[in-house]
């Protein structure tokens, strides 16, 4: 009795330790092939080059650079956006019916198709927004296109439930008795929040950020329509007006790497001969999301210790 | 015993010499579970009240409306008053946030700031507009003295505040309670998560602080309360039985459900 029941606890823990194994292999043959075929092609000149011949030769420094641009104006956009929801949700708005609907339709937005996104984008910003601007302004077709800043606004609507959610979860991991003893000093509710609570929660805020910036880096559907350039012949930078300092033009299309990895994949002339360009362009995306996390990791790791005032 | 007549035994006596705070008929609940039926109970400044009885009678809770903090994470209805130098704290033009001020909570376990012993203290002050370094300096200083910390952590009040021992760390509540600079001082069970030795320090805190502050100590150590109170108030149920000086209280109780409970018969 006792040894049977005993032998169904060590099959199951192999049965476990299995899985682990396989999980853990599946993940080291992906990354494998892809540093194995991309490794010779990540030289200095790719990364810091344009793509020449058709797309067959060169770089990809306009597509990693579209790709930070992007991601960077997603950031400024859902950063406010996301973690003002999620204090209002958490602090302010309690458990009652319609805190309730929100949070649901957040976990929705979650789970929503990234293609949705996009004909979203197109629909609503491109279209519906931007046409009415350009209407308003009378001044021809300035917003009415795709554009950096209507990717970076869709990405933004993509990602908006990881900061939401991240930060709710990093605001409700503070302990009552810190935000009690706050108000037992005759803090406000302000005074909480800011005093005790966000000092608390930037670590997790912060983890969030940076989870929604390589969700966003290595997302294609959404920008399909709303902004990705198949190629480009310049960067989409230009000179702030009247200061003559260049910044990134959020009305111009840009390059993008998950975009230029799926044209080559699919759209390329000759697809075998691209191949290896594609292998190396992988391998930059991976290694950049890989980057984003390492740096969410270290700053968490640092934070943490800030907040416990060390 | 019933309500009323508690009122009355309460009424009939001399009033404690200047009462800082009072309640009177003081009833709370929580959504509809009634934890407190209508307590009358006086604290007379610079003495420490005792409030004894079994867990969950209501003593936490009675404290917990002196300072209006039972509201902030709990829906809570409260009847009877509460008054403070004779004003009313559940009244209309009463500002919560200055009540609080001057009305302090040390709570049961130590609950320091993850920030460093030096901005635990300045927290409190902070708050209320006070950010000349040199003035902050000074208050810090002085609400560690009063908490018997200065001597021990004056060489590290930049360091973290978590890696205080438990004493210490309640004993640095106490400083950040008393940063603020306020009139009464509740505290809820403050010994209950500390060890023997961290106990008898708080205890000699208490002593000294008394002669500053109305405190209002909930325990529900008994040998706590006659150590360390001027006048000691059982409550049972939700209801006082009785409150009497200490001394008397721990020989002569009146009631037998206040003998049966100090003695240890239940509890």
């Amino acid at each position: 009795m006792s040894i049977s029941r005993n032998s169904y606890g060590i099959l199951f823990e192999s049965l476990c330790r299995g899985m682990t194994m396989l999980a853990f292999f599946v993940l080291v043959l992906i990354l494998g092939k892809i540093f194995l075929n991309g490794y010779q092609i990540v030289t200095w000149e790719f990364l810091s080059m344009a793509p020449r011949e058709g797309m067959t030769e060169g770089g990809i420094f306009p597509a990693i650079f579209g790709t930070i641009a992007v991601t960077f104006l997603m950031l400024i956009m859902v950063l406010p956006l996301g973690v003002g929801a999620a204090i209002y949700l958490v602090e302010y708005a309690g458990d009652g019916r319609a805190a309730r609907i929100i949070r649901a339709a957040v976990n929705n937005l979650a789970g929503v198709p990234s293609i949705v996104f996009g004909l979203f984008g197109v629909g609503f910003f491109v279209l519906f927004l931007g046409r009415n601007i350009d209407a308003a302004l009378g001044q021809g077709l300035i917003f009415g296109q795709p554009a950096m800043l209507w990717a970076s606004a869709t990405l933004a609507v993509l990602t908006l439930p990881v900061i939401i959610v991240t930060t709710e979860e990093a605001l409700r991991a503070v302990p009552l008795s810190h935000r009690e003893a706050a108000y037992a000093l005759g803090a406000t509710r302000w005074q909480v929040i800011q005093g005790v609570v966000l000092p608390q929660a930037r670590a997790g805020i912060l983890t969030g950020a940076i989870l929604s910036v390589s969700r966003g880096a290595g997302e294609t559907a959404p920008i399909l329509f709303t902004g990705a350039a198949y190629f480009l012949p310049r960067l989409p930078v230009a000179e702030i007006p009247w200061l003559g300092i260049p910044m990134i033009n959020p009305l111009d299309q840009f390059m993008e790497l998950a975009y230029h990895i799926f044209i080559m994949a699919t759209q390329s002339t000759n697809p075998t001969e691209t191949l290896p360009i594609q292998y190396g362009t992988t391998l930059v995306l991976v290694a950049l999301t890989f980057l984003l996390n390492l740096t969410a990791i270290t700053l968490r790791f640092f934070f943490r210790r800030e907040a416990a005032g060390r | 015993m019933k309500e009323s007549e508690l009122h009355l035994l309460e009424k009939s006596r001399s009033p404690a010499p200047g009462a800082k705070l009072e309640c009177r008929g003081l009833s709370y609940f929580y959504g509809a579970h009634q934890a407190l039926n209508g307590v009358s109970l006086t604290f007379p400044d610079r003495q420490v009240t005792a409030i004894i009885g079994p867990s969950g009678c209501g003593k936490s809770t009675m404290i917990k409306s002196f300072n209006r903090i039972g509201e902030v994470v709990s829906d809570v209805t409260v009847t009877g008053e509460v008054l403070l130098d004779g004003e009313s704290v559940y009244g209309k033009e009463i500002d919560v946030v200055e009540l609080r001020r001057r009305v302090g909570m040390v709570f049961q376990r130590p609950n320091p700031f993850p920030k460093s012993i030096y901005d635990n203290v300045a927290f409190g002050p902070r708050l209320h507009g006070i950010t000349d370094r040199r003035q902050l300096d000074e208050i810090v200083e002085e609400s560690l003295r009063q908490a018997a910390l200065w001597d021990e952590l004056k060489d590290r009040i930049r360091g973290s505040a978590l890696d205080l021992s438990g004493g210490q760390q309640q004993r640095l509540c106490i400083a950040r309670t008393l940063a603020v600079d306020p009139e009464v001082v509740l505290m809820d069970e403050p010994c209950s998560a500390l060890d023997p030795v961290a106990t008898a320090k708080i205890e000699d805190t208490i002593a000294s602080l008394k002669q500053r502050y109305c405190i209002a100590i909930v325990t529900h150590n008994m040998q706590q309360a006659a150590r360390v109170s001027d006048r000691t108030a059982f409550i049972y149920q939700g209801e006082l039985v009785e409150v009497d000086e200490t001394a008397v209280m721990f020989t002569k109780p009146r009631n037998k459900l206040t003998e049966d409970y100090i003695t240890g018969r239940f509890g």
